[in-house]
Parts: C-alpha cells; sequence; structure tokens
C-alpha cells in the first residue's frame, strides 16, 4: 500500500533535485533538517530512529543530500523521511517533514479485531510482514 | 553546448555580438570586494594580485555559463603559505565573501578547522569526524589551518592518513560545492605536499603571504589603534618606528600578531600610567585616546633584553 504520510506523500517521489530544494528551503528559514528511517509505517508510529543528529549547522543543501545518500547506502529498503524543525518562539515543532524514500515493495496492513468488555469489538490496524 | 560553428556568426546574426564585461565586472559587485580587501589589509600584493586573477577567471565563467558555453568548474581550492600573522585566516574569510559574491560559492560561510577537528583518537572515529566538517562547509570555503599536522607518519597509531584520504576524494568529486584552503609555513607545506602528491595536484592555486616590511608593520599598527579609537603622540609614533625595526630582528616575530601584542601591551602601560600618575585622578578624554612614548618606550625591546 503506497503510504501517505507526510507532505506531498500524494504526489510521485521526489526527485532528488526536488529534495535538495526542500531542504534548501527549510535552510534557509533556519529550521533544523532532519533524517529518519524506519521499517515500521504504521501510522501511530511516529518515532522514527534518527540517522544523526539534526543538522542545525549545516548552510547548505548538500551537506543533507550527503547525508541521505549515506543513509541510503544503510537503509535503502525503508522508509526514509527528512523533516524540518523550526526552533523559534511560539514554533518548537516540526514545520515540514516528507518522505525521500520508499521500500521496493511496501507493506500491505491488516485488520485487527479485538474483542473488547461487553462483546465491543475493537479494531487496529497490523503490519503485515512478509516472509523474508 | 553549442558547437563553435554556431558561435562564429549562423546563431547570432553575424560575429557582431559582444558582452560587455566591464558591465559585467561592475555590476558583480567586484570592484567594492577588492577596494574593501585593499583598505582592510595592508600590504600583500601577490596575494591581491591572486585575487584579482581569480575574479576575472570567476567572471569570464559566469558569462559563458550564461551564454551556453559550458566548461569544467575550474579548480579552486588553495594553498596558502607563509609566516605567523601574515594574514592567512583573514585572507581566507574574504575569499569566502569573494568567492561567493561571484557565484562560485553558493553560501559564502567559513568553516575553520585543524587537525584536531578532522582526526579522531580511535578506529572508527575519524571518518564521522571529518564527514561531520565536510558536511558543515557544502556550499562554503573549508579552511584548513596547519594543515600538514594532519599527517604524522613516525606515529603508526595515527589516522591522519583517513582524513587526508577522505577529504581528497571530496575535493575531487566536488569541487563545485565547495572550496578548501590548506594554509601552513612553507617548508613544512612542501613536505606535506611532497608525501601526500594528490594533495598538490587538486590544489589550484598556490599563494605565499610575504613578511610585511617596516612600513607596513607600521601602517597596520596604526590601523589597529584606529579600529579601537586609540591615536599615538607624535613622539610615540617615532617610539613605535624604532620598537618595530628592533623588534623585527628578534627571534619569534609573528608580523601582526606580534604587533597586536606589542600595542596591547602599551594600552596596558597607558592604563596603569593614568591610573597611578595622573594629578587628582581626574583624566581628559584626550589622554584617554593617546598613547605616549613612555607606554612604548617601557618595552624590554629597548632594554636589550633578549
Amino acid at each position: 500500500m503506497r503510504l501517505t504520510q507526510g507532505c506531498f506523500s500524494f504526489l510521485p517521489d521526489l526527485t532528488d533535485e526536488q529534495i535538495r530544494a526542500q531542504a534548501q528551503y527549510c535552510i534557509d528559514r533556519g529550521w533544523a533538517v532532519n533524517i529518519e528511517f524506519t521499517d515500521d509505517p504504521h501510522p501511530r508510529n511516529t518515532f522514527w530512529e534518527m540517522w544523526g543528529l539534526p543538522m542545525f549547522d549545516v548552510q547548505d543543501a548538500e551537506g543533507v543530500m550527503m547525508e541521505l545518500r549515506a543513509c541510503r547506502k544503510s537503509y535503502g529498503d525503508r522508509y526514509i523521511r527528512m523533516s524540518g524543525f523550526d526552533a523559534g518562539h511560539g514554533w518548537e515543532s516540526v514545520r515540514i517533514s516528507f518522505l525521500v524514500n520508499r521500500p521496493e515493495r511496501e507493506p500491505r496492513f491488516d485488520l485487527v479485531r479485538q474483542e473488547g468488555e461487553g462483546r465491543a469489538q475493537r479494531y487496529a490496524l497490523r503490519l503485515r510482514r512478509e516472509a523474508a | 553546448m553549442r558547437s563553435l560553428s554556431r558561435i562564429a556568426g549562423e546563431g547570432w546574426g553575424g560575429g557582431a555580438y559582444t558582452i560587455d564585461l566591464h558591465a559585467e565586472y561592475r555590476a558583480a559587485g567586484i570592484d567594492e570586494v577588492l577596494a574593501s580587501l585593499d583598505s582592510e589589509l595592508l600590504g600583500l600584493k601577490p596575494v591581491k594580485t591572486r585575487i584579482r586573477e581569480i575574479a576575472a577567471l570567476l567572471l569570464v565563467e559566469r558569462v559563458r555559463t550564461r551564454l551556453g558555453l559550458t566548461a569544467e568548474p575550474p579548480t579552486l581550492h588553495m594553498s596558502f603559505t607563509g609566516n605567523p600573522g601574515t594574514g592567512k585566516t583573514s585572507v581566507a574569510l574574504r575569499m569566502a565573501d569573494i568567492l561567493h559574491r561571484l557565484d562560485f560559492v553558493r553560501k559564502g560561510h567559513l568553516v575553520s578547522v585543524t587537525r584536531d577537528d578532522l582526526v579522531g583518537q580511535y578506529i572508527g572515529h575519524t571518518a564521522p569526524k571529518t564527514k561531520e566538517i565536510l558536511k558543515r562547509a557544502m556550499g562554503g570555503v573549508l579552511f584548513i589551518d596547519e594543515a600538514y599536522y594532519l599527517s604524522r607518519p613516525e606515529n603508526e597509531r595515527d589516522y591522519g592518513q583517513e582524513a587526508i584520504e577522505i577529504l581528497l576524494q571530496v575535493m575531487e568529486n566536488q569541487r563545485e560545492d565547495f572550496v578548501v584552503i590548506l594554509a601552513g609555513y612553507a617548508d613544512r607545506m612542501e613536505q606535506f605536499f611532497a608525501a601526500n602528491p594528490g594533495f598538490r595536484s587538486r590544489i589550484g592555486h598556490h599563494v605565499s603571504f610575504p613578511d610585511y616590511d617596516q612600513d607596513e608593520l607600521i601602517g597596520i599598527g596604526e590601523k589597529m589603534l584606529e579600529r579601537q579609537n586609540y591615536r599615538l603622540s607624535p613622539s610615540a609614533r617615532e617610539a613605535f618606528e624604532r620598537y618595530v625595526a628592533a623588534r623585527r630582528l628578534q627571534p619569534h616575530f609573528a608580523n601582526a600578531r606580534s604587533i597586536r601584542n606589542a600595542l596591547d601591551r602599551a594600552r596596558l602601560r597607558q592604563a596603569n600610567r593614568l591610573v597611578t600618575d595622573v594629578e587628582g585622578g581626574r583624566v581628559t578624554e584626550e589622554q584617554l585616546v593617546t598613547i605616549e612614548a613612555a607606554d612604548i618606550l617601557a618595552s624590554r625591546v629597548f632594554s636589550g633584553a633578549a
């Protein structure tokens, strides 16, 4: 299932040029660009693993692309996302977050039913882990 | 990429098309950058000449690129050699600004590092350290001071060589993304290049920083004082000239830095003189601003103690 999490996720995959432009947009506004990856794309999984620290001291998008290339080399088979954190007063939060890499075959989700109190049904999503 | 025959006249309606390079020069603001270089840094003739030449090259490159005449980006990595206090770091800082104004580097910031910032203390430490620095330097200028300390061949547990290899690779592959400036003493840099020929071949410009002469040192001293709202009294100026002439002959003379230290000591003596010797402890602004001959003559340089 094609994941639609974060900005631009309904568009075709961003090219490197476009990712660079987005990263430069964040840097120009003084936001810290961060790269994270995960193999569990459940929509409730907001804590992805960080690839290095947020790049608050990088002035040019080329630095970000260097890190992205390294991350793709190590974890090219997982979801990778880039986010821009605005530390300014009143914001102190992530301003933009978008996927920059997807695995070859995106996993599907199964609906899981659980019986709760008084025969009430609780529904959840679970990632279908294909046999390797 | 256009073929030369198109340029010769077919595409542009007969070879009369010309480009006003002087207008381009003015539009790029190169003049003001070079003028500020001239006014803020005294002497350094070979350096200023080279910078002028590089500015002209980059200007022509810009025009050519606009016309679709692509060429390989010029190699702008540089090596600054010279004695201490001759302005290597100051020029490197301005170089970043100049290159940015000529659109050669995208951001124009300067990242200044020494060996410790690049080399790790244990296996596996060097590569991430060096890559962090390179990441920060992208789009700007990486200034490596005392570059020869990177390689310590006599110590086999030294990881400098790894940093060198990473640097060489990135310097070659990402020439359009940043510029590296190495700095250090001339003879040791020569040894370093001899041991690492890869570096020498990647450096496009070797610039040597000559020692300042007597007049330039005096001028630098006066500029320093002016910036800090001090002035020399006429007798102090004469004493200062004698001081500089004598100090230059003594060992460990570090050009502009020694001048700065001398002036700091003169300020110290002036402050002490004002606090202890002035009648009634009341000073005028005139006195606060002036450095007298006594403040300079008290130096050990005159007493003959080496």
